[in-house]
């Protein structure tokens, strides 16, 4: 009996994530739209339910209705798998993400290392969907894809290395637990460690080309490429592209709140009165979880308040941006951080 | 059955005609239509890529046909014609007042400029004086409608490069022009406000106010535009130093308008030759020499500055009056006069069945400074109400002849603003 029910609760929490990752990108799609409509001066959707609240689950179900069409021409393994692919990568990285101490599906020992690895394998999913539609712009597009992120997944790397030559670990959980302290928001490791502010600064550019968001949208710049890898799709492999796009932008931004500031911790310094939730283990993981998600959702939405702002770079400049800025200035703060840990070690 | 298919072989090729099928695909490869990759490309790297006629960047039916490799692009051709209409051929079919809809629909972006430019050489070409406040209306119309073109210049140009908020904000302005020309020529869109002679209607008390208003609030916005997009590192970036013509090659190709004054050449017929009250107006004429996209891009930014000066000197001189030439055979009689007058139905009847009549013989260019550059008319006369020919010098089509040089060694991702910066109508290229 113990053993059988291993798989049936790996099938509960891949639905419960499945579920959470599904409800959020229905609200970051209205978010979107409503952030998008607030800085154009519009209102954004309003007709569909109360302020247009049930927009975004009106058009899934549309798009869960329509008809999967796949081009002719195209190689219909290919283009059938890439959706899946891209959007399995994004959902696996969520298995190794702590949202509170213990409340984690694969508690790993190098649990970031794990995250960025299987992140990577989006860039397959995306030059397969773009090859396999047997079109010229999704095929312009998916190179331009795979040419930035592996980009910039470098600048991603070494920004979150300078963090972790501070914490001396890769588990998430540790990570998280090391900006524990009384103090609130001065124990955020941005905070200890100054110089992991112009790290996260790295890091957030980086994961802008990463999800393929503006100012480096350039896959699916629509103004000369249509609409870049995803032109052929339809249906729910559209949706699941959407999908995958939205829970990578929550997954990298959480990954960002967990190494720079203060993973589950609130920024609020202890007040004498305030109620003591240890061994409260739901109530931590309930306000642990909240805190997690709240500041990363904040950082979702400067993601879209950046991409309804500036306009977009020039796939020269794009690289230029990486090899040129970010790269070099990433190495020098692992090195400082080395330095760190050096005059640590010998004072 | 082998014996039926020899038996009809012989007439199969009979009723081809190969020699004229291979002088058709000899005109059709003479127009310049299709690149070849090369035969010898071992990595594969070459590619034709088929922008438009349907896409999105391409402001209407242009179509672009690159050779790439990689991302930079080898070889373009343009391909025009799509929206061809027959435009000059349908004016001969009609009488002049009877034609002048149809230049709405050219340059459909800034159908005031269009109307007014079609008016001016009729009425040049059959000597027709027209009212002061007919032409200080027209003028201010005019004016309106350069800023109604460039702010939709604007918003695609910047929607293009990425930046979608932009179009938003441009079109909201646009909405309140498109408000005024509703209350000032009673459609929004294709106005068709002016006439032979003057104008339709007067302009209200309501819509004067109306503009008096829209000066005002336009100003601070283009200033909070500047602000966005004249620092703005990336927007900077996609256009410095992309797509530049030089002063010779301005000249060359036939440049005209805003792109032509971004090459470093100080043309502007609003103040080279002078026509309606551009002559009683103080206002500049913005020049840059880089002749790149940044430039066309200031240059239009400061013409939007330079047409709310003119408004604002016009509107505190608009004389009072008549609004159409106070001759039945040269204009419209007034509604007034039609309803309650014998003559006055008469006149109406014959403007409308036969129009005006310029002396025979009679031949006439009038060109004006429109938004794209230099719109101009050149007609002939045989005597009757309707022309000779009409020949249309469209400033979208001489600025189109420069892209594909403009192209030539760019990115694709520069295709979206080198297209931009030209800012063609393909109404207006294609006729």
């Amino acid at each position: 009996m113990e053993e059988a029910s291993i798989p049936y609760l790996g099938l509960l929490a891949g639905g419960i994530a499945f579920g959470g990752i599904a409800t959020y990108a229905l609200a970051g799609v209205y978010a979107e739209r409503k952030v998008s409509a607030f800085i154009q001066d519009r209102l954004g959707p309003m007709e569909t339910g109360p302020k247009g609240l049930f927009q975004t689950a009106a058009d899934i179900l549309k798009l869960l209705m329509k008809e999967h069409i796949v081009p002719s021409a195209a190689d219909k393994i290919l283009f059938a798998i890439a959706p899946l692919l891209v959007f399995l990568s994004v959902f696996a990285g969520f298995s190794a993400i702590p949202f509170a101490p213990g409340l984690v599906t694969a508690p790993l020992n190098a649990g970031l290392l794990f995250v960025l690895a299987i992140i990577s394998i989006e860039v397959v999913g995306i030059l397969m969907a773009g090859w396999g539609s047997n079109n010229k712009y999704a095929l312009i597009g998916a190179v331009r894809s795979v040419s930035q992120i592996i980009s910039y997944e470098i600048p991603a790397a070494l920004a979150l290395l300078s963090a972790i030559v501070m914490t001396g670990t890769l588990d998430l959980q540790i990570i998280g637990m090391q900006q524990d302290g009384e103090w609130g928001l001065l124990h955020w490791n941005a905070i200890r460690y100054p110089h992991l502010i112009p790290a996260f600064l790295i890091y957030f550019t980086a994961i802008l080309a990463e999800t393929n968001r503006a100012p480096f949208d350039l896959p699916e710049a629509e103004s000369e490429l249509i609409a870049g890898f995803h032109t052929e799709y339809s249906g729910f492999r559209f949706a699941l592209f959407m999908l995958a796009e939205y829970a990578n932008m929550l997954l990298l931004s959480i990954l960002a709140v967990l190494v720079f500031f203060g993973a589950w911790h609130s920024p609020i310094p202890d007040i004498p009165g305030m109620p003591d939730l240890s061994g409260h283990s739901v109530l931590i993981w309930i306000s642990g979880a909240g805190w997690l998600l709240g500041k990363s959702l904040f950082l979702v939405i400067l993601m879209m308040w950046i991409r309804w702002t500036l306009p977009r770079v020039r796939p020269d400049q794009l690289m230029v941006i990486c090899w040129k800025y970010l790269v070099p200035v990433g190495l020098g703060l692992i090195f400082i951080s080395a330095i760190w840990q050096l005059v640590r070690i010998y004072t | 059955m082998t014996d039926k298919i020899s038996k009809y072989s012989g007439r199969f090729e009979a009723t081809f005609f190969p020699k004229h099928q291979e002088a058709i695909y000899a005109q059709l490869e003479s127009k310049h239509s299709s690149v070849e990759v090369a035969e010898n490309d071992p990595l594969g790297t070459e590619m034709v890529l088929n922008l438009g006629p349907q896409h999105p960047a391409t402001h209407g039916v242009l179509r672009v046909v690159t050779k790439l490799d990689g991302e930079n692009i080898e070889k373009v051709v343009l391909d025009l014609g799509y929206l061809h209409r027959g435009v000059e051929k349908l004016a001969e079919h009609k009488t002049y007042q009877e034609f002048m809809p149809y230049t709405d629909r050219m340059d459909y972006l800034s159908p005031y400029s269009n109307n007014v430019a079609f008016c001016l050489a009729v009425e040049k070409l059959a000597g027709i004086e027209v009212p002061e406040r007919a032409q200080y209306i027209r003028t201010i119309a005019c004016e309106l409608a350069r800023i109604s073109a460039h702010l939709l210049w604007l918003g695609t140009m910047v929607m293009d490069a990425g930046a979608i908020s932009m179009f938003m904000y441009a079109f909201r302005e646009r909405e309140n022009l498109y408000t005024i020309f509703d209350k000032l020529a009673g459609v929004r869109f294709t106005v068709s406000h002016s006439r032979i002679g003057g104008i339709a209607f007067d302009m209200t008390d309501e819509a004067a106010q109306m503009i008096r208003d829209f000066i005002k609030t336009f100003k601070v916005e283009l200033k909070s535009w500047n602000k966005l997009l004249n620092k703005n590192a990336i927007w900077l970036n996609r256009n410095i130093g992309v797509g530049v013509v030089s002063k010779e090659d301005a000249i060359a190709y036939g440049f005209t308008g805003p792109s032509l004054r971004a090459s470093g050449i100080p043309y502007d017929l609003r103040t080279a030759e002078p026509y309606m009250v551009y002559d009683r107006v103080e206002f500049d004429i913005p020049i840059r020499t880089e002749g790149d996209c940044l430039s066309r891009y200031f240059i239009r930014m400061d013409e939007m500055e330079q047409s709310i000066r003119i408004i604002e000197q016009l509107m505190e001189k608009v004389p009072q009056g008549i609004i159409r030439a106070d001759n039945a055979k040269q204009s419209y009689p007034s509604k007034d006069e039609v309803y309650y007058s014998m003559e006055g139905l008469i006149h109406d009847f014959m403007m409308t069945d036969v129009g005006v009549c310029p002396p025979a013989g009679a031949e006439i260019y009038h060109a004006i400074e429109a938004p794209k550059g230099e719109l101009g008319f050149h007609m002939i006369s045989d005597g009757t109400g309707s022309p000779w020919r009409v020949k249309i010098k469209s400033p979208s089509f001489s600025n189109l002849q420069v892209l594909e040089k403009m192209m030539e060694g760019a990115m694709v991702a520069d295709t979206v603003v080198l297209i931009g910066s030209i800012d063609p109508v393909m109404g207006e290229a294609d006729k």
